[in-house]
């Protein structure tokens, strides 16, 4: 029976529209709708999955951020994880220090799989899990489409560009999650009210001994050039006319 | 001096198309650019490799089996040394191995560079690119990124073709992770991820049945099929050909949205692309804002009579 540990950021939802701030200094969250990161989402779906079939004995959901990210937390132990755990910082998190405080963590919790998204919806780096398993010495299987447990190992179907790659890891090992991978559940009521007494612990960063010095240094933010204005075409004949003037067809 | 080590990605035995784009992209950070080639004896790879413009240097790691990052990434840390700069393409290839490489080098990663500002500075989406950011990394230690393959055109065949270094890899592959198979998808279709056409449809199809007659104009134009994330939580299609901010980020040249309203986080998956054609009943729906070529119509009747016209056009 597998210990599971899920690592989840806390993001802006992926249905709200950021702006950029008009002085460049970065994007306006204040007072947006925070979620947790989708692929995470899909992360603690499968280690959930893994638990009700009998393949996971615990499911602990963990996140490196301040205690805005408590709420997301929450989400995780209602969907159906054991037990949360905030590695708490107010500084930036960037992927290298996530790793380093998720090597800590896994040094006190000992899981035999960690889980996590394959990439956060804000920053888009597609890092943590990789650097994990670099700092663990333990095999990494990225955006995981299909994962199936066996004793010690785990054989995952992972989304890559030519198609399908299938690979066998001992575990423990990093295991990024691809959208295909499930369908998370919604959460219902009672179950947001039954996670309030599950437990939630916090722990300072700076006690794991975790160097949590950002390295990379956001200058500034931009918004993308716009794109031209479009034309309105009367019907399909004149639509595929256009196309073939301007060479796109 | 900079130095730049490109890690280059195969298809089996020939270079990928990448790997041209990431030499465009250390050619804006140093004059030497050093490709590292990780391939069977024998492969044209490392030859390929050779003759692109800008290359200095190629080291031909004889690499047995299928590359996996587990293996790789130490190989790639022992040929960086001498160098201030390793990049890779930022494709599932490049994404999977670089992070493994910065993190053994104890040192962050630029991902999906887009620009170079100069040689410690880039621009690089964030937020699937509705935010561009300006990043700045240590210049005392080495630079790892992954180039963002859109924004970079491959360089072509160079004036002379530089000599190519055989190294054997140094260390035993961790016997921790080990391929099984690689299985291409849709073999018949175009993959949606690198399509140079894609057509995609909505929750106004209104059924998988609907939604499966897209594929006639996907054949037609020789495209791959997405859908928007309406149309797979309605069951129309799986997931797999999601596109969006939580499916597949694309930018080909040409995407035709069919019966898609255009939610944020559809729009930000294909804003990269070349020309956007969108077709919709409401000529109020957001896709509208970005599309290059607006046609309000019912997908009932434009779909047909989009198909009747392309073959006329191509006859």
């Amino acid at each position: 029976m597998l210990k599971v540990l899920v690592c989840i950021k806390r993001v802006v939802d992926y249905n709200v529209r950021v702006r950029v701030k008009p002085d460049g200094s970065g994007v306006a969250v204040e007072g947006l709708k925070m979620s947790i990161n989708p692929f995470d989402e899909i992360a603690i779906e499968e280690a959930l999955r893994l638990k009700e079939r009998g393949q996971a004995s615990e499911v602990l959901v963990a996140t490196v951020g301040d205690a805005e990210a408590q709420p997301q937390l929450r989400t995780g132990l209602a969907m159906g994880a054991d037990r949360a755990l905030l590695l708490e910082t107010s500084a930036p998190t960037e992927p290298l220090v996530v790793a380093r405080a998720l090597r800590a963590l896994v040094e006190r919790e000992r899981p035999d799989l960690v889980l996590l998204g394959k990439q956060a919806i804000d920053d888009d780096h597609a890092q943590t899990g990789q650097m994990l398993a670099a700092l663990w010495d333990r095999p990494q299987a990225t955006f995981a489409s299909r994962l199936e447990i066996d004793g010690a190992r785990a054989r995952v179907t992972r989304e890559v560009d030519a198609g399908l790659e299938v690979i066998d890891v001992d575990l423990p090992a990093v295991v990024t999650t691809d959208l295909r991978l499930n369908q998370p559940r919604y959460v219902k009521l009672p179950e947001i009210l039954k996670a309030k007494k599950k437990p939630l612990d916090v722990v300072p960063l700076s006690s794991l001994g975790v160097d949590a010095r950002a390295r990379l240094v956001v200058e500034r933010v931009d918004s993308p050039a716009p794109r031209a204005r479009g034309i309105r075409v009367q019907d399909a004949t004149e639509l595929v006319g256009l196309l073939r003037r301007r060479g796109v067809l | 001096m900079a130095r730049v080590l490109v890690v280059a990605e195969c298809s089996g035995e020939r270079l990928n198309a990448s790997t041209a784009k990431c030499v465009a992209c250390a050619s804006e950070i140093a004059a030497d650019v050093v490709v590292a080639v990780f391939a069977a004896r024998g492969a044209q790879a490392p030859a390929e490799a050779a003759a692109l413009a800008g290359v200095s240097r190629v080291l031909h790691v004889e690499w047995p089996s299928p590359p996996l990052a587990a293996s790789l990434a130490p190989e790639v840390v022992r040929l960086a040394s001498g160098c201030t700069h390793v990049l890779g393409p930022s494709s599932t290839f490049g994404k999977d191995l670089l992070p493994r490489v910065a993190a053994l080098l104890g040192v962050g990663q630029i991902s999906d560079v887009m620009s170079v500002l100069d040689p410690y500075r880039f621009k690089r989406p964030i937020y699937a690119g509705n935010a561009i950011a300006t990043v700045r990394a240590p210049s005392d230690a080495t630079l790892v990124a992954t180039v963002r393959l859109a924004s970079y055109a491959a360089v072509g065949a160079g004036t002379e073709r530089v000599p190519i270094e055989i190294r054997s890899p140094s260390t035993a592959a961790p016997s921790h992770t080990r391929f099984v198979e690689l299985r291409a998808e849709h073999a018949d279709r175009p993959d949606l991820q690198t399509a140079t056409r894609v057509v995609a449809g909505g929750r106004a199809l209104g059924s998988a049945e609907n939604f499966a007659r897209l594929y006639e104009l996907a054949d037609v134009l020789g495209a791959a099929v997405g859908a928007s994330r309406a149309a797979v939580d309605s069951g129309f299609v799986a997931n797999d050909l999601q596109v969006g901010q939580t499916g597949k980020i694309i930018a080909p040249e040409l995407y035709v949205a069919i019966g898609i309203s255009g939610a944020i986080q559809h729009v930000t998956g294909i804003k990269d692309a070349r020309t956007i054609v969108a077709i919709n009943r409401d000529p109020d729906a957001p896709i509208f804002e970005i599309a290059d070529v607006a046609l309000v119509a019912d997908w009932t009747r434009a779909l047909p009579e989009l198909i009747a016209a392309l073959r006329g056009a191509s006859s």
